[in-house]
């Protein structure tokens, strides 16, 4: 059982977030005293029929007060907004060398799949002291997923990719929950992080089944999808080819730039009408409702391995 | 000799009060005396509050066990939509505005009724018909959602009676509108000779700030749920994204109204509190225009925070930053009232009636829900403590420790004026210290559960988190005996209460210088207003013992 206030901090940002947190509850519980004990002292002293002075109030009251009040709460709110803020701001950068790992939520269940291919279910293992990414997507309904010893929540929305990082500090198991209300078996939508030693990461990694990697998988789906009738080297259809794309930016008909990464490629698989490259006719049909969340992120990665091989 | 009769007027003839003129159903049903249609909402939103109450009470017991085993989940979760929906729409945005102010802000500003009083009759039906039509959701079936209707899961998921349930709660915000017109129009036009806008008491204020809210913001709850149906029964795609609708829309839309809604609910309670303090602490109000400017930048800015329940959608990271620094601007209005309140016991002579006992625990309440907004406007925080019990305890340390409060307070204030008569004080006192004790039993230990990590509308969770469901549910006990006792003795005070007279608490105000009841017109005579509205004092000294002069002396018998 929990003791009061013994939330594991594991990760750099619990750590942050907590010294934000005990500053609050230092401050709104001194509020609170000063408030209470002015309600307190003054009922009590200014009760029917005390004999506390009453009589003609001083000159300095009303304005001056209210004037001094209201400045001093807008600085303390503008001060707590600042502190606040800017932690949030500082954690928004995602480290470079972070090891992304894939998370696809559905009801009720959280699947993960890591770089390699193993895969897990409601179970999530990373290696301690080193930053890991997560990339999310939703099958269904919206889904959050909340690691209260991490002091994340990201909400998971389907059509839209969601992204958080963390940086376990505490090798440990800590539990994960579905925090946004997905449908019956809301609560039981739960899993573990088992974050371990890296050296046991990597052992671990080693011995689960021999999972085809994302790419693999991909490269399947990209034959078996009819995806290769247009966009693969020997096709006599004009279509984009796809070698060296990823991460390079894209000139559009319509004048725009952008550059083509993971939302680019998703968006261009289910909504192929929306951003047409300059110099290709609009024929490609929409996938939308016949890949889901999984077989999406296995093409990207299958996409991005060909520039990976490209740049080699 | 009377007044009237020195000043050469002749009595009046005996007439009835306001509950004896007429006593058929027909003449209640068909009423335009907004003091009767007061009575209507009040008897109908008694009903809601114990229904919502009810199945939350299934709610909390479930919850003394980690794994449940008394309801199925999806019972489990049809029950807190339920709860969530009911005491919402159809019990804390009405409760204040429809019955007080309903009964109130006439007889407040000297007006012989509201402006619109078949407008006043609509909303009420309405309010019936969307209750009915509600209540057939559950009794169909249930709806699922939670309060919030969330898509996709509303309109492409859920297996429940989303539609009866979305079509109930679009007609209830009608009603709001109505209403808030309706007071709208009656503080611009019926105000009383001399009665000018800084003389307003400040509950009246506090009304046309909601009222102005409930213009506004209603119709987005309305076009919201309307794409909800639109989606969910006709298929149009809005919010499915794989049909190139978005899920986040909905969000927006929804908290669009559901944010200012809270104000909704909480200013009426901060004008009830308003004119109990003076009252009791036999005070002016400190700072009235100080109290009035609050209340409209509370109202204004109420608009512009909607985004700070977005925080972890995905939502742009400078969207959060500016929602977070709105959210964190609006603490300062509510900060500036609850020292004003503080101050106003300043040198009074203030008695514990059970009305003061309601404040006092309101503002004790008001103050330490809001206090945990800060924690909620804090970016790095909220994502932590978001979607878990500690914004439960949060919204209920503002709606129901707050506005519910201030609902009791003013009950037991007007009470005497209703109905004419004076319910027992010590049982009164009673129920005012069990609800304070009972409320923080009930919610101090979700703040820790919360932040803990134990997500809410689980309904099964994790054994480290029994004990503070366990204290919860054991607090939800002792709550719902204070909320029941009142029931008992205002029901003995209607039959066997002492009668009260025209005004029981020496207070200042244009409600208390007619009869208690007052009758059809309210008002004899056209009241005239020639001061502001808590002269308990004469100004610059401190709170007296003798009861203040009473207004228009001359005027009203």
């Amino acid at each position: 059982m929990n003791p009061i206030f013994s939330l594991p901090e594991a990760t750099t940002h619990a750590e942050h977030v907590d010294h934000i947190f005990y500053g609050l509850l230092v401050l709104s519980g001194l509020t609170m005293l000063v408030v209470f004990a002015l309600i307190i002292t003054l009922a009590i002293r200014y009760r029917r029929g005390s004999g506390a002075k009453r009589g003609p109030l001083p000159e300095i009251v009303s304005r001056e007060f209210e004037i001094g009040w209201t400045m001093a709460t807008l600085f303390l709110f503008a001060f707590l907004f600042w502190w606040a803020a800017s932690a949030d701001l500082s954690s928004l950068e995602v480290p470079a060398n972070a090891l992304e790992i894939h998370v696809v939520a559905k009801q009720w269940m959280w699947k993960t799949q890591h770089p390699n291919g193993a895969r897990e279910i409601n179970a999530l293992h990373i290696p301690v002291d080193k930053p890991v990414r997560l990339v999310m997507t939703s099958q269904d309904v919206i889904h959050s997923f909340f690691v209260p010893a991490f002091r994340v929540k990201q909400d998971v929305v389907p059509g839209r990719e969601a992204e958080i990082w963390f940086q376990a500090t505490k090798t440990g198991v800590f539990p994960l929950l579905c925090a946004e209300y997905c449908g019956i078996d809301h609560s039981m939508m739960r899993g573990r992080i088992i974050v371990m030693r890296q050296e046991d990461y990597a052992d671990w990694l080693t011995q689960q089944p021999e999972g085809d990697d994302l790419a693999h998988v991909g490269a399947k789906l990209f034959v078996e999808r009819g995806c290769s009738g247009c966009h693969a080297d020997a096709s006599k259809v004009h279509a984009p080819k796809l070698a060296g794309l990823y991460g390079r930016s894209v000139q559009l008909s319509d004048g725009r730039q952008v550059k083509a990464d993971d939302r680019y490629i998703r968006d261009s698989i289910l909504q192929p009408k929306r951003d047409i490259t300059a110099g290709y006719e609009p024929v490609m049909p929409s996938y939308a409702g016949l890949l889901d969340d999984g077989e999406i992120q296995s093409l990207t990665a299958y996409i991005r391995s060909q520039t990976e091989k490209a740049n080699d | 000799m009377t007044d009237a009769l020195l000043a050469g007027e002749l009595p009046f003839p005996p007439r009835p009060d306001y509950l004896r003129d007429g006593t058929t159903l027909t003449s209640w049903l068909t009423t335009t005396d907004h003091k009767r249609i007061a009575i209507l909402f009040a008897v109908t939103i008694t009903m809601f509050f114990f229904m919502g109450g009810a199945a939350i009470t299934a709610v909390r017991l479930e919850l003394f066990t980690p794994n449940g085993g008394l309801l199925s989940s999806d019972t489990y979760n049809k029950l807190f939509s339920f709860h969530g929906i009911i005491m919402v729409w159809f019990f804390l945005v009405p409760s204040i505005p429809n019955t007080m102010g309903n009964f109130l802000l006439p007889l407040m500003i000297g007006a012989p009724d509201l402006a619109f009083p078949r407008l006043n009759l609509f909303s009420w039906y309405l309010t019936v018909a969307a209750g009915a039509v509600t209540v057939y959701a559950l009794v169909a079936g249930g709806v699922d959602t939670g309060w919030t209707f969330y898509t996709p899961y509303s309109t492409m998921f859920s297996n429940s009676h989303v539609l009866a349930a979305a079509a109930g709660v679009f007609m209830v915000g009608f009603s709001s509108i109505a209403t808030g017109v309706n007071f709208i129009a009656t503080i611009h036009m019926l105000r009383a000779p001399g009665m000018t806008w800084f003389r307003l008491p400040l509950f009246v204020w506090a009304i046309y700030a909601t009222s102005i809210i409930m213009v506004l913001a209603s119709p987005v709850l309305a076009i919201s749920l309307l794409l909800v149906m639109a989606e969910r029964w006709l298929g149009l795609p809005i919010f499915d994204p794989a049909r190139g609708g978005d899920p986040i829309l909905f969000q927006h839309l929804f908290w669009f109204y559901s944010h200012p809604a809270v104000y909704i609910m909480v200013l009426p309670a901060m004008g009830v509190v308003s004119e109990i303090i003076p009252c009791f602490a036999r005070r002016r109000i400190f700072g009235y225009d100080f109290m009035v400017y609050a209340m409209i930048a509370i109202a204004g800015i109420g608009f512009f925070v909607w985004g700070h329940h977005m925080f972890v959608s995905g939502q742009s990271a400078y969207a959060n930053l500016i929602f977070s620094f709105l959210s964190f601007i609006i603490a300062v209005p509510s900060a500036i009232k609850v020292f004003n309140w503080t101050a106003s016991l300043y040198r009074g002579q203030i008695s514990f009636n059970s009305p003061m006992l309601y404040a006092l625990g309101f503002v004790g309440l008001f103050t330490t829900g809001g206090l945990s907004g800060l924690f909620l406007a804090s970016i790095p925080v909220d994502v932590h403590v978001t979607d878990t019990y500690f914004v439960v305890a949060h919204f209920h340390y503002i709606m129901v420790g707050g506005s519910v409060s201030a609902f009791f307070g003013g009950l037991h204030f007007w009470w005497p004026k209703v109905t004419g008569r004076m319910y027992p004080e010590s049982w009164a006192k009673f129920a005012a210290i069990l609800m304070y004790f009972g409320f923080n039993m009930t919610f101090l230990p979700q703040f820790f559960a919360g932040y803990l990590g134990m997500p809410r509308r689980y309904h099964t969770y994790p054994p480290e988190y029994q004990i503070y469901n366990v204290m919860s549910s054991s607090g939800a006990a002792v709550l719902a005996v204070a909320y029941l006792l009142p029931l008992g003795y205002f029901a003995w005070s209607l039959f066997y209460g002492g009668r009260a007279g025209k005004n029981p608490w020496d207070a200042t105000g244009l409600e208390w210088t007619t009869t208690s009841p007052p009758p059809p017109q309210n008002f004899d005579r056209q009241p005239r207003v020639d001061r502001g509205p808590y002269d308990y004092h004469a100004e610059g000294q401190s709170a007296g013992l003798d009861p203040p002069e009473p207004q228009n002396s001359r005027e009203v018998r």
